[in-house]
């Protein structure tokens, strides 16, 4: 039922259940974290969250009065209702023989990505962008064997002067 | 002052003006237990089963709107209180447990009736605490307090370790004035323009409905409702959870909507043309078909919690704050409005809805061989001049009694509306007894539901607590029953009560005086003589017609016009 992708941001509490609360939040109404990314912000007592779930209008409205309910949240925000960038990193690390090697230089170039760690057998891909660019960058591994891929998450902020900081 | 963490607890619960802790001790909490010994201030009140400790202070909580407090101990002694506290959460009444927890260096270890206490009471309280050190027991304590009282109440659990309440190590106390809650606000009030254009809205109506709910109740603005739907001159109806938010012996009070409600309140809410919905929040059982749901009305919707707004039916207007707050300058707002309104459409209104009232939704067949249940209540309610306080447990009982007994007073009505837990009457009755000593204090019944807390019994001789069980015996679980005739061709599965005690024996064990009740000509006689047993607890046992079911009813996921008033079928139609 339109069911779109949402981005939202939250200052919570750095405590400890403050996470649970919130995935409790949607499993409870079983609604599915399509990411979660979790870190310290520049306050050391607040952390900012940023996770994507696919929800219709209704659902997301509601969603957000109920995230801005529990106590240990502090701000909550979709970031998809404005302007708003955002960005992932990908880290891969590839299975390459000395003939892919080339081939992978030159789609790492592209993409405007970074080779992290090489061996013998390995290069280690370090790429920033839109969640579309990442899916674009795995997509053109062709038949590059994959041995590792780690997602950072979607992380977002607004554009502009905004700050989800301005604490109400 | 230096004191130990059982000490400071203690104090906390003192500062914060608690007079009872319903409880139970166990290991965990032997400390706390041992600095509450001789206690002079604070009275403990100990139940036989974790579950009637917290239906006791939810009862006591409701009663007298103090919060409720309850001390337990780790493992099943938790795990005990969850019915407890999924009742009083989805109900908004102010509680707080303090569950005992395993010594820290055991946490995490599976010790010895360790639960993971927080977590599995994340779902079923308003907020909870794990303290982690003795420094910050005070201000958990003065946090926990706000959070339970404040907005839309609720529980909130504090779990402590026992190494935190060992004597021996003292700590400075000082019960801090001030918390900082930066991420936790509870709305207080509404913008002027808001309230101005509610204020036009409901003087605009032609066919104008009121809903109030349980918000009424726990946030105390019955007077302001009152004197709102007074100088409207509109119709009123209650939720079973708002009942008593508006005089029931009023004559523009329709008595309660939903599934069990009058078809004159259920057919006015289908028909309205503004719906004021205050401190209610669109309960599936009053709704029915959403999609039926007052299908020409704006509504406006008074309410503390944002999240209730548009949750289950898209509302026109919202005022979000504290409902005496709101009602205040509603009432203020819409005096320079009333010239507007359409009399004559009004009376048209009233018109309407009397010729609804001549269906006498509530009519029963009456007989001198069986005692019907609604005249159980009936007399109840005579012989108490509608001035006692009625707990209730879940199902046919309970719905009789809201239909029956008219609740002119809030707080009079305690009843499990939102979890629907049998076993929470006596309890609950406890605590209301507490709460009020010298009341009349009443637990409406069924023969299913007592038994599930009976063990409370016991607690009664304890404390002398002169309740009145009044014990509608169909030797079925009616509602069950009700259901599975209409909807399951009358296969009683399971919903039979066999080997069901003689309640009066089993209340004479107890300690105190069973009454049972067999025959029609009987029942006024002997239920008055029960009442006046005015110091002891008297479990009356009355016998009642086995099939009767509650009507007027909509069944689940049909709208308000679709209502049965009898076994015969639909009655929506008036000619």
């Amino acid at each position: 039922m339109n069911e779109k992708r949402h981005i939202i941001s939250l200052l919570v509490e750095n405590e400890f259940g403050s996470l649970s609360r919130i995935a409790g939040l949607f499993s409870a109404r079983g609604y599915n974290i399509h990411c979660l990314n979790v870190a310290p912000t520049n306050d050391e007592s607040i952390s900012r969250m940023t996770l994507v779930t696919f929800c219709n209008d209704q659902k997301i409205k509601q969603l957000a009065k109920q995230l801005d309910k529990l106590v240990d949240v502090v701000n909550v925000k979709d970031l998809t209702e404005e302007t708003h960038i955002e960005r992932e990193m990908l880290l891969l690390k590839l299975k390459c023989n000395k003939s892919q090697r080339d081939e992978i230089k030159r789609l790492v170039d592209i993409f405007r990505a970074r080779i992290i760690d090489v061996t013998d057998t390995t290069y280690t891909v370090e790429l920033t962008g839109a969640t579309e660019k990442i899916l674009a960058f795995i997509e053109s591994m062709g038949k590059i064997k994959i041995i590792e891929m780690v997602r950072s998450g979607t992380l977002g902020i607004s554009r502009g002067i905004d700050s989800l900081e301005n604490i109400k | 002052m230096k004191l130990s963490g059982s000490e400071i607890i203690i104090e906390c619960l003192k500062k914060e003006g608690v007079e009872y802790i319903f409880g139970y001790p166990g290991g965990a909490v032997l400390h706390i237990y041992d600095a509450l010994f001789g206690d002079k201030k604070i009275k403990h009140v100990l139940t036989r089963h974790e579950q009637g400790a917290t239906h006791a202070a939810d009862g006591y909580a409701r009663a007298c709107g103090k919060p409720g407090v309850v001390l337990v101990t780790s493992g099943p002694g938790i795990t005990n209180c969850v019915t407890g506290l999924a009742t009083a959460h989805m109900d908004s009444v102010p509680m707080i447990i303090i569950s005992g927890q395993v010594s820290r260096e055991y946490v995490g270890s599976d010790a010895f009736q360790e639960a993971d206490a927080t977590g599995i009471t994340r779902p079923v309280t308003k907020h909870n605490f794990l303290v982690d050190s003795r420094e910050s027991i005070a201000e958990v304590f003065k946090k926990a307090f706000i959070i339970a009282t404040t907005g839309r109440p609720g529980p909130v659990l504090i779990d402590i370790p026992k190494d935190l309440t060992d004597p021996k190590t003292k700590i400075n106390f000082e019960y801090p004035k001030k918390v900082n809650l930066r991420s936790y606000k509870a709305p207080i009030s509404e913008s002027k323009v808001k309230i101005e254009e509610a204020a036009k809205l409901l003087a605009s109506a032609k066919k104008p409905m009121i809903y109030s709910g349980g918000g009424v109740i726990l946030g105390n603005a019955n007077k302001e409702l009152t004197s709102l739907v007074k100088k409207l001159g509109y119709p009123i109806t209650n939720t079973l959870m708002g009942l008593g938010g508006y005089p029931a012996t009023d004559k523009q009070f329709l008595g309660m909507l939903g599934m069990h409600g009058t078809y004159e309140a259920n057919m006015a809410m289908h028909d309205c043309d503004i719906l004021l919905a205050v401190g209610a929040r669109f309960d599936d059982r009053v709704t029915g078909d959403t999609t039926k749901f007052c299908p020409s009305a704006k509504i406006i919707h008074i309410d503390v919690d944002p999240s209730s707004i548009s949750k289950i039916i898209e509302v026109d207007l919202s005022l979000v704050g504290e409902t005496t707050n709101i009602l205040r300058s509603l009432n203020k707002a819409v005096t320079p409005h009333l010239k507007k309104i359409n009399k004559a459409a009004l009376k048209r209104w009233w018109l309407q809805i009397d010729k609804w009232r001549t269906k006498k939704c509530l009519s029963y067949k009456k007989s001198s061989k069986i005692i019907k249940p609604q005249s159980a209540i009936e007399t109840l309610y005579e012989i108490t001049k509608g001035n006692a306080y009625v707990t209730s447990d879940v199902g046919q009982h309970q719905m009789w009694a809201a239909q029956y007994y008219k609740f002119d007073k809030p707080n009079r009505w305690i009843n499990s509306g939102g979890l629907g837990t049998m076993g929470f009457g006596l309890p609950a009755a406890m605590g209301v007894q507490l709460a009020y000593p010298k009341a009349e204090v009443v637990c409406v019944t069924g023969e299913a539901s007592i038994l599930m807390c009976i063990q409370e019994l016991a607690t009664c001789l304890q404390y002398r607590l002169p309740i009145k069980i009044i014990n509608l015996n169909n030797r079925y679980m009616g509602m069950v029953r009700q259901w599975q005739e209409f909807f399951y061709e009358g296969r009683y599965a399971m919903s039979y009560m066999e080997a069901i005690p003689d309640f009066a024996q089993l209340s004479s064990s107890f300690g105190h005086i069973g009454i049972k009740i067999e025959k029609p000509s009987e029942l006024k006689s002997k239920l008055q003589e029960a009442m006046n047993l005015k110091d002891r607890l008297v479990f009356v046992d009355i016998i009642t017609d086995q099939e009767e079911n509650v009507y007027p009813m909509i069944k689940s996921g049909q709208a308000h016009n679709e209502m049965h008033l009898s076994p015969t079928g639909k009655d929506t139609e008036l000619a």
